[in-house]
């Protein structure tokens, strides 16, 4: 059972302006929190600054994995802690196939389990494993040998994303606007993935701006998030009813909505 | 972030503290380069005449030709204080025990085999693969292929020496040229019979002889029709050399039809000047390859040149540099197409960090009756840091109108957010960057022999561990 805290969390652009504005959130293994807002409200920050990303400045708070402090951590080390994000526009690595990148991942964070010795997943077992998540997937076998991103539809880099959580295996994984770019199949595909995989091994934080996704991740909670603060928290029904009024009501004066 | 213990750009530094040559007097020409000198060394090689006088008009030319100022830096060469001749034995280390300790430590991490290490230590004369090469050597012998060091070359096959060696890199080319005519020693003579295709790569290092990794090694390389072979020099992991001067030569016709790779990673220590003129002869619908990669020296100034002289000849130029602190690689290629239908591809990846320099300089020639020629260059350049830099020198020359020429070139970093991209998966900021240049130079490392490729990407994963944390 893992447990993500994160504690009136406050972060900064380098500049010193404040995105996020002091949030609270706990989540659970086998829990899906979904994060909602409008588009430019700072979704994607609070992701990065989760992970780790060095132009974001945590200016408060603490975000704490099963009681530990990820803030000293370098992204390196939070994801061998447990944590993943799966990125709204993931970046590309020429030269780098797939599969080759898919096993180094695997084994940096075995090495690190390791406390810092090596231990290569065996080659048969590492094809076993892909093999299973790439047919759960609907990835087609091609892209293993493409170089990673390099030159992938939205869709198949999502799905590449999903792949990577589906083998990483982290006990708590964000998911940025995973759902952005992605036809109405492979949202399902991607959706039921990601279902498949929180249970008493995963929590998911799903970030999205439509309720779309959360048809097929059924949410535990939905949180509101606008002008960088939680304006409002509730079930599944919650989603809904923003798909239908839109997210006005709960901009406070002065935050810019949607468009 | 650890540091690791060993950073292998700084090798070659340590080097001048850590490591002993031995005294023993075993033959030397002695220091500096004369008349006499020239004289010894084909007296001590019972060379024909022809030879020696080939060798003195070049050591005519070499002292009235200036070193040339347009490429890297030079001027600390010291001419007089170089030793020109020393029987093999002394540039190497008498002992395991008397290598430095970093150096071992790197061949460790590379996992190459001790008895491997001892062979580049040139404490080790029996590698254990003589087995090995003593039965590729049966199968070569009895096809008719001739692989020997070029000494036993110009011994055993003087007709076919005597009719190329120096006629596709003449003495007058350059000084470097010029001086290694002069005062050559070692290297590798390869012909291959019409017809025969090699299959297996053959490596210098397979052929048990020091000679092979001398300061001013010759190679001749005759491809006869339709034959082919793939000719590997150097390696990846790192060379000691006491001497701080590398000129050799390389020289290569292939006939009609016939097809020749020629492959050199060259990781000499970072107090060599490493400066080398291969040339190759592409006759009618003949191939060159140039794989070249340089990871090591001080200086390094090679171009890789094809000269396509026949109808529907292609040449390809493959290459790779990465320079560190200290080191500037000037390297590049030249294809000159003479005749029609010729087509040269030329792909340079250069990588600079810590305040290396890496550059790409370049020809492409078509000349006057070379119709429908297509020529295609491409350079990408990956600069790790602020302090580090990157030059291109295309020179293009063109003659037909209907002429197909294009170049290409890009200049890239290491973005933050691929970095970070990689890190969110567990990777270590240095596992990170050594995966985003492995993958630059990937063009590069999938065109080696697989043990190659190998060796060079944990060579990069080394190089990157000294340049992060």
């Amino acid at each position: 059972m893992a447990l993500l805290e994160i504690k009136d969390l406050h972060v900064a652009l380098n500049d010193g302006t404040e995105i996020v504005k002091g949030i609270d959130l706990t989540v659970r293994s086998g829990e899906v929190h979904a994060i909602m807002g409008p588009n430019a409200s700072g979704k994607s920050t609070l992701a990065y600054a989760l992970m780790g990303h060095p132009s974001y400045k945590i200016s408060g708070g603490d975000v704490l994995l099963d009681g530990e402090s990820l803030l000293p951590l370098g992204a390196d080390e939070r994801a061998q802690r447990g944590l993943f994000l799966a990125f709204q526009y993931p970046y590309a690595v020429p030269g780098v196939t797939v599969s080759s990148f898919l096993r180094s991942a695997m084994n940096a964070l075995r090495k690190a389990r390791a406390d810092g010795t090596d231990d290569p997943i065996p080659i048969p077992e590492f094809r076993k494993d892909l093999a299973a998540a790439m047919e759960h997937l609907k990835v087609p076998r091609e892209l293993l040998g493409r170089y990673l991103n390099d030159g992938f539809s939205g869709g198949e880099k999502k799905r590449i994303e999903i792949l990577q959580m589906a083998l990483l295996r982290p006990q708590i994984a964000v998911l940025d606007e995973t759902d952005s770019g992605l036809d109405i199949d492979a949202l399902k595909t991607v959706a039921d993935g990601v279902s498949d995989l929180v249970g008493p091994e995963m929590g998911a934080i799903v970030i999205t701006h439509y309720q779309r996704i959360l048809n097929y991740i059924h949410p535990d909670f939905v949180h509101v998030f606008a002008g960088g603060r939680f304006v409002a928290e509730g079930d599944a029904e919650l989603a809904k009813k923003l798909e239908s009024e839109g997210y006005d009501a709960y901009l406070p004066e002065g935050i810019p909505g949607d468009g | 972030m650890a540091k690791p213990e060993t950073d292998v750009s700084q090798i070659g530094r340590d080097y001048k503290y850590g490591f002993h040559t031995t005294d023993k007097p075993a033959f030397s020409t002695g220091r500096g380069l004369t008349r006499e000198v020239v004289e010894t060394i084909s007296a001590q090689k019972g060379e024909p005449g022809w030879m020696l006088e080939r060798r003195l008009q070049a050591y005519e030319h070499f002292l009235t030709r200036p070193v040339p100022t347009w490429g890297g830096d030079l001027s600390e060469i010291d001419f007089d204080a170089m030793f020109y001749y020393v029987k093999p034995i002394e540039n190497q280390a008498e002992s395991w025990e008397e290598l430095p300790p970093d150096i071992k430590q790197t061949w460790d991490r590379l996992g190459i085999p001790e008895a491997e290490k001892k062979y580049l230590a040139g404490v080790g004369a029996q590698y254990e693969s003589e087995v090995v090469y003593h039965k590729l050597k049966e199968e070569l012998t009895r096809r008719g292929v001739v692989f020997l060091d070029m000494d036993s070359g110009l011994r055993e096959h003087e007709e076919i020496v005597r009719e190329h060696f120096g006629n596709i890199v003449p003495f007058r080319d350059n000084k470097f040229a010029a001086l290694n005519t002069a005062v050559w020693s070692g290297g590798s003579f390869i012909y291959v019979p019409p017809g025969v295709k090699v299959e297996m790569p053959l490596q210098a290092y397979f052929r048990i002889n020091a000679e092979n990794m001398g300061q001013f090694e010759r190679t001749l390389i005759v491809i006869d029709e339709n034959a082919f072979v793939h000719y590997v020099e150097g390696c990846t992991a790192p060379i000691y050399s006491s001497d701080s001067l590398h000129a050799a030569v390389v020289e290569i016709i292939v006939k009609p039809g016939g097809r020749c790779r020629y492959t050199t990673i060259q990781n000499w220590s970072t107090n060599v000047y490493n400066l080398v003129t291969k040339r190759a002869v592409a006759q009618e619908n003949a191939t060159v390859e140039w794989v070249d990669g340089n990871l090591g020296s001080k200086l390094t100034m090679k171009y890789p040149a094809i000269w396509l002289t026949g109808e529907g000849a292609h040449g390809e130029v493959l290459s790779i540099a990465f320079a560190g602190p200290g080191q500037h690689q000037d390297t590049g290629a030249k294809a000159v197409h003479m005749a029609p239908n010729t087509t040269s591809l030329i792909t340079a990846k250069s990588i600079s960090r810590g305040g290396g320099r890496a550059g790409y300089r370049g020809l492409v020639s078509v000349a006057n009756g070379a119709r429908g020629a297509k020529s295609k260059v491409v350079c990408d350049a990956l600069i790790l840091d602020e302090e580090s830099r990157s030059d291109t020198y295309p020179t293009i020359r063109v003659h037909e109108s209907d002429a197909d020429v294009g170049h290409e070139a890009t200049v890239s970093k290491i973005g933050e957010e691929q970095l970070f991209y990689l890190m969110s998966r567990g990777l270590s900021e240095s596992e990170a960057s050594s995966m985003i240049v492995s993958g630059f130079v990937e063009p590069i490392t999938k065109e080696l022999p697989l043990e190659y490729a190998v060796e060079m990407n944990r060579l990069i994963q080394l190089q990157m561990e000294g340049s992060v944390g």
